[in-house]
C-alpha cells in the first residue's frame, strides 16, 4: 500500500523592512528572554537578532543569528534594492569572524535564534507592534528528496544499532513497535 | 547589584583632559529616582547661583533615566540638565531616540561635563574605555553631517551620537544638541556645550542592564503592549485628532493641518489666517510630505512612529518630528516646501524649531516698523523665503545683526531698545513660547504657563482634556474608563465642566480643582522626566499606558526600590522642588511668572492672583514662590532652607519675606 504523502510544519518568520521603524525593540525582548534567569537583564549585543540600521541611508534590515561559521566570505557582493545599496552582511545570518554580531559580547561564543523555544510565539514578533515581524506556520509536503535523505538516515541509524545489538534483537523490537504503532 | 540603573557616572574634566568613572549613592535614587532628579541634585551641590552658564564652573549633565534602557516600551529619554544662557535659570531640555539606552548599556548613568576644553573635541565612550578625541576637522559641520563622519571615522555605524551644528559651536542662545531623530532643543544647551569645545558625545555599549524582579516587570511592560494596542483601535472621541491617539502629536503622519495653520499664530506670533485651509493648499502639502518622507521612524524601544526620514529633493536627508514641521512655515508666512527645506538647514545648524523662527519673524518685524532699518541687514535678499535663510546663516554665524539675534527675542529687545521689547512678546521667563493667542482665560493653563519651569506648555499639560466635552453623554464616556486619574475626585470635574454658564472658564474648574489638575499634570512630567520615559505615552496624551498606578510597579520591579504612589508623589516633589530651589536661589520669583500679556484677549487679574496663591500654596511655596522651611522639611530637604537662611532668601524666623510679595502684586497689576 501506497503511504500518504508526509507534511511537515516550517515555522517562518517574515520580515517586511519596508515596515520596520528601526526601534530595536526585538533586540530588546531578544535578549532579555534569553538572559539567565529569565528576564533578569537585556543587552542588545546578545540579541539573536540584531537590526542592521543606518537612518539616514534609510536602510532598516532585521537580522537572524543563523549558525556558526569559522571564516568569513572570500569576497562581498553587494545589493542595490530600490535604489538603496546593500552590503551581502546585510542580509546574513552567520555568526562571523568578519562582525561583531551574533556573538556574546564576554565569551565570544556564538549565538543563533531558537525561535524562542516553549512561548507561542518568538517574542520579536510579538514585540514588533509594527509588523515588521510576522510569524507564519504552514504545512509543507515532505519533498522527494527529503523522503530519499529520510531513507539514507534511517538506514545509517539502523545500521548502527545492527552493529552495536545485532540484526536479531533490532528486528524483534521492530516487530513489536509495529504491533503497538 | 544595582538594577535598572548602573550605579556608575562619567565625570569629565575639560579643562585638565580628566576622565573618571565614579560611583553614585543608592540612597539618591531612592529620594530622586534618577533623570532630572538626580541632575537637579548635582547641580545643586555643585553648581553655585553666582556660576555664570559659560563659566567652566557650569556642569552640562547628560543623564539617562532610571529605567532607560530596561524592556519598559518608550522609554529611551536623555535628561540634558545645566544652567540656561538665554534664562541664566537651569535648563533641563530633554531627547528621545538611542543615545540613553546606549550609554547605560556602556555602563554609565551620566556624563557630567565641566570645565572647558581649549580646543574643539568629541568624546568617544566605548564601554570602559573613554576617549577625549580632536574635532577640529569637524568645525563648522553640522550636527547630522558630523554624526556620519564620526561614525566612518570610528568605524562604528552602531554608536549613537549627540552633536552640536554651527549655533552651539557659537553659542547661539536657543542651540540645540541633535542625535539623529530627535534633539534637545530648549534653553540654549547646545550653546553650553559649545562653550565646552565638545562637539559630539559618542557612545557605544555592549554591557547587561540588570532588573529586579524580572517575572514581575515583564509582566508589566506586557501589560503596556496590551494598553497601546487597545489606544490605537479606541482613539478618544470628540477630541482633535491630533489627541486622540498616543505618541507625540503625529505631525509626520497627519496631512489635514487645518487647525494647527488656523488657530495658531503666523509670523512672530501676531496673526491669526481663519481661512487658511483650502483643497488646493491641502493637495499640495500632501504631495510635499508625502515625496520629502521617506519612512516613519521610532525611538529606542517604541512602536509610536512619532518621526519621519526627510529627504527633500537636492539636500541631504534628516529627520523629523512633531510640529517643528510647521513652525518655519507659519514663521514665514509661506508653505510646507519651504518649511520642510530650512528645516534641514536648521536640524543641521542645530537650532532649536520653536525660538528660531519666531526669532526670524520678531527682526523682520522690527526692520518693518523702523526700529531696525535696512542698514542692519547688508545684502539680504528681497523676497520672503531668502531673508528667512539669511537671517538664518547671520545668526548661526553671529555675523551682524545676527551676533544680537543670535541671543533670542528677549536679550536682543534689550540690546536694540527703542521700543523692540514691545515686539519680543511672546516669552515666558526670557523664553519664545509657542505661537498660541487665545480668547478667554483658562485657569489650569494659566498655571501651567506661569510656573513651569520647563519653559515648554507641552512639557506640563496632557493628562486632563484641554477643553470640556460638549454633552453629558460624551463625559460619561470619558471618565468610564479613566483609570489614569490619581483620585476620582477629577472625574466629577470633568464631568461638570461646560463650555458656557457657571461651570465654564475662568471659573471653573475652581481655583481649588485648578492647582490639584496642574499638580497632578505636572507630577507626572517629573516622572517621566526622572525615568526617562517618553511624555508621548505617559503625561502628554489622554489615556496613556503609564500612569501613577502602574508607576511604582515600574520601579520596585525594576530598579528594586520599594515604592508606591504616595512615595513616588513625594518623590516628584521633592526634585521638583529642588528645579525650583536651584531658579530661587538664582532669583526667579513670583514676578517672573507671567504668561505672555496677550496670550487670552479676557484676563482676569484678580483671579489670576489667587490662583497663584492658592497653587504656590497646594506646592509648600510662600507667596512669593520660595518653597517654604516647614515644606522644605518635610521633603527632606533641609540642606536647602539653611541655603536660604544663609543667603537671606528666607528669614529664620518667617518664611515669607514680606516687601517682595508687596513688589510682585504691584508689578502683576
Amino acid at each position: 500500500m501506497k503511504i500518504n504523502k508526509r507534511t511537515k510544519t516550517i515555522k517562518t518568520i517574515k520580515i517586511d523592512i519596508d515596515k520596520c521603524n528601526g526601534c530595536r525593540a526585538c533586540e530588546v525582548i531578544c535578549s532579555s528572554f534569553h538572559a539567565a534567569p529569565k528576564y533578569s537583564s537585556n543587552n542588545p549585543a546578545r540579541s539573536r537578532i540584531r537590526v542592521i540600521r543606518e537612518p539616514i541611508r534609510d536602510v532598516y534590515v532585521p537580522v537572524y543569528a543563523g549558525d556558526y561559521v569559522v571564516a568569513e566570505c572570500a569576497g562581498r557582493d553587494k545589493y542595490t534594492i530600490d535604489g538603496k545599496e546593500y552590503d551581502e552582511c546585510s542580509f546574513c545570518r552567520a555568526s562571523c569572524p568578519s562582525r561583531d554580531l551574533f556573538k556574546e559580547p564576554d565569551s565570544g561564543l556564538p549565538l543563533k535564534c531558537d525561535m524562542c523555544e516553549g512561548e507561542d510565539e518568538p517574542l520579536c514578533v510579538k514585540w514588533c507592534m509594527v509588523d515588521a515581524l510576522t510569524v507564519e506556520e504552514r504545512q509543507e509536503a515532505v519533498g522527494e528528496a527529503e523522503e530519499v535523505r529520510d531513507e539514507i538516515e534511517i538506514g545509517i541509524g539502523l545500521e548502527s544499532l545492527v552493529n552495536r545489538f545485532g540484526i536479531d534483537k533490532v528486528v524483534d523490537l521492530v516487530a513489536q513497535l509495529s504491533k503497538t504503532k | 547589584m544595582r538594577y535598572a540603573e548602573t550605579g556608575f557616572n562619567l565625570e569629565i574634566d575639560l579643562s585638565r583632559g580628566n576622565i573618571e568613572k565614579v560611583a553614585t549613592d543608592p540612597a539618591d535614587t531612592e529620594l530622586y529616582l534618577g533623570g532630572l532628579g538626580t541632575n537637579t541634585k548635582i547641580l545643586w551641590d555643585r553648581v553655585s547661583p553666582e556660576v555664570e552658564p559659560f563659566s567652566p564652573d557650569n556642569l552640562l549633565i547628560f543623564g539617562t533615566g532610571l529605567l532607560c534602557g530596561t524592556p519598559a516600551t518608550g522609554c529611551n529619554r536623555t535628561i540634558i540638565s545645566t544652567i540656561s544662557p538665554q534664562t541664566q535659570l537651569m535648563a533641563f531640555s530633554m531627547m528621545g531616540g538611542f543615545w540613553a539606552p546606549e550609554l547605560k548599556y556602556a555602563g554609565y548613568d551620566k556624563v557630567v561635563l565641566r570645565g572647558k576644553s581649549s580646543s574643539l573635541v568629541y568624546l568617544w565612550i566605548n564601554d570602559d574605555k573613554v576617549e577625549i578625541r580632536d574635532a577640529e576637522h569637524l568645525r563648522g559641520k553640522g550636527a547630522i553631517e558630523t554624526a556620519e563622519l564620526i561614525k566612518q571615522e570610528l568605524k562604528e555605524p552602531k554608536a549613537q551620537v549627540a552633536a552640536i551644528g554651527m549655533a552651539g559651536e557659537n553659542r547661539v542662545y536657543y542651540a540645540s544638541i541633535e542625535q539623529g531623530r530627535s534633539s534637545a532643543s530648549r534653553g540654549g544647551i547646545g550653546a553650553v556645550m559649545g562653550d565646552k569645545g565638545v562637539k559630539a558625545i559618542v557612545v557605544r555599549g555592549t554591557k547587561d542592564i540588570n532588573i529586579a524582579q524580572p517575572a514581575e516587570f515583564i509582566g508589566l511592560c506586557g501589560e503596556v503592549l496590551d494598553y497601546i494596542k487597545h489606544r490605537e483601535s479606541n482613539p478618544v472621541p470628540g477630541v482633535m485628532p491630533i489627541l486622540a491617539g498616543l505618541g507625540s502629536p503625529q505631525e509626520m503622519k497627519v496631512h489635514d493641518e487645518k487647525w494647527h495653520t488656523e488657530n495658531f499664530m503666523w509670523g512672530n506670533s501676531r496673526t491669526r489666517r481663519k481661512d487658511f485651509w483650502n483643497d488646493e493648499i491641502a493637495k499640495e502639502w500632501t504631495e510635499t510630505l508625502e515625496k520629502a518622507r521617506t519612512r516613519l521612524v521610532s525611538c529606542f524601544n517604541c512602536p509610536m512612529e512619532c518621526g519621519a526620514t526627510i529627504s527633500m529633493p537636492g539636500l541631504p536627508t534628516y529627520m523629523m518630528k512633531c510640529f517643528t514641521k510647521l513652525t518655519y512655515t507659519m514663521g514665514a508666512y509661506s508653505d510646507l516646501d519651504f518649511g520642510l527645506r530650512i528645516a534641514q538647514k536648521a536640524t543641521e545648524y542645530g537650532v532649536d524649531g520653536f525660538s528660531t523662527p519666531q526669532v526670524m519673524a520678531f527682526a523682520l518685524e522690527l526692520l518693518d516698523n523702523g526700529i531696525l532699518t535696512d542698514k542692519d541687514f547688508p545684502e539680504m535678499p528681497e523676497n520672503n523665503e531668502g531673508r528667512f535663510y539669511y537671517l538664518l546663516d547671520k545668526i548661526v554665524r553671529r555675523e551682524g545683526i545676527g551676533d544680537v539675534l543670535a541671543n533670542g527675542t528677549y536679550w536682543a529687545a534689550k540690546e536694540i531698545g527703542n521700543g523692540a521689547d514691545a515686539y519680543a512678546h511672546n516669552n515666558i521667563k526670557k523664553t519664545e513660547q509657542l505661537p498660541l493667542k487665545l480668547s478667554m482665560l483658562n485657569p489650569v493653563y494659566f498655571l501651567m504657563y506661569a510656573t513651569g519651569e520647563k519653559m515648554n506648555i507641552t512639557q506640563i499639560e496632557g493628562q486632563f482634556p484641554q477643553a470640556p466635552f460638549a454633552t453629558k453623554e460624551e463625559r460619561e464616556a470619558f471618565v468610564a474608563d479613566w483609570i489614569q486619574v490619581p483620585d476620582e475626585k477629577f472625574k466629577q470635574i470633568l464631568l461638570d465642566w461646560e463650555f458656557r454658564g457657571e461651570n465654564s472658564n475662568p471659573y471653573y474648574p475652581t481655583i481649588e480643582m485648578s492647582c490639584d489638575i496642574v499638580d497632578w499634570q505636572e507630577t507626572m512630567h517629573y516622572i517621566d522626566d526622572a525615568l526617562g520615559q517618553c511624555a508621548g505615552l505617559s503625561s502628554f496624551p489622554l489615556k496613556p499606558p503609564y500612569h501613577i498606578h502602574n508607576y511604582p510597579k515600574f520601579i520596585s520591579a525594576g530598579a528594586g526600590i520599594e515604592m508606591d504612589q504616595v512615595k513616588l508623589t513625594q518623590a516628584a516633589r521633592r526634585y521638583r522642588t529642588l528645579v525650583r530651589a536651584v531658579n530661587i536661589s538664582r532669583g526667579m520669583r513670583r514676578k517672573d511668572e507671567k504668561p505672555p500679556e496677550n496670550h487670552w484677549k479676557k484676563r482676569f487679574p484678580e483671579l489670576e492672583e489667587q490662583l497663584l496663591d492658592a497653587y504656590y500654596k497646594l506646592k509648600g511655596w510662600n507667596n512669593d514662590g520660595i518653597p517654604t522651611k516647614e515644606s522644605l522639611h518635610e521633603l527632606g530637604l533641609d540642606y536647602v532652607s539653611e541655603v536660604f537662611v544663609a543667603r537671606g532668601i528666607l528669614t529664620d524666623g518667617e518664611d515669607m519675606p514680606g516687601e517682595d510679595e508687596a513688589l510682585a502684586v504691584t508689578e502683576s497689576n
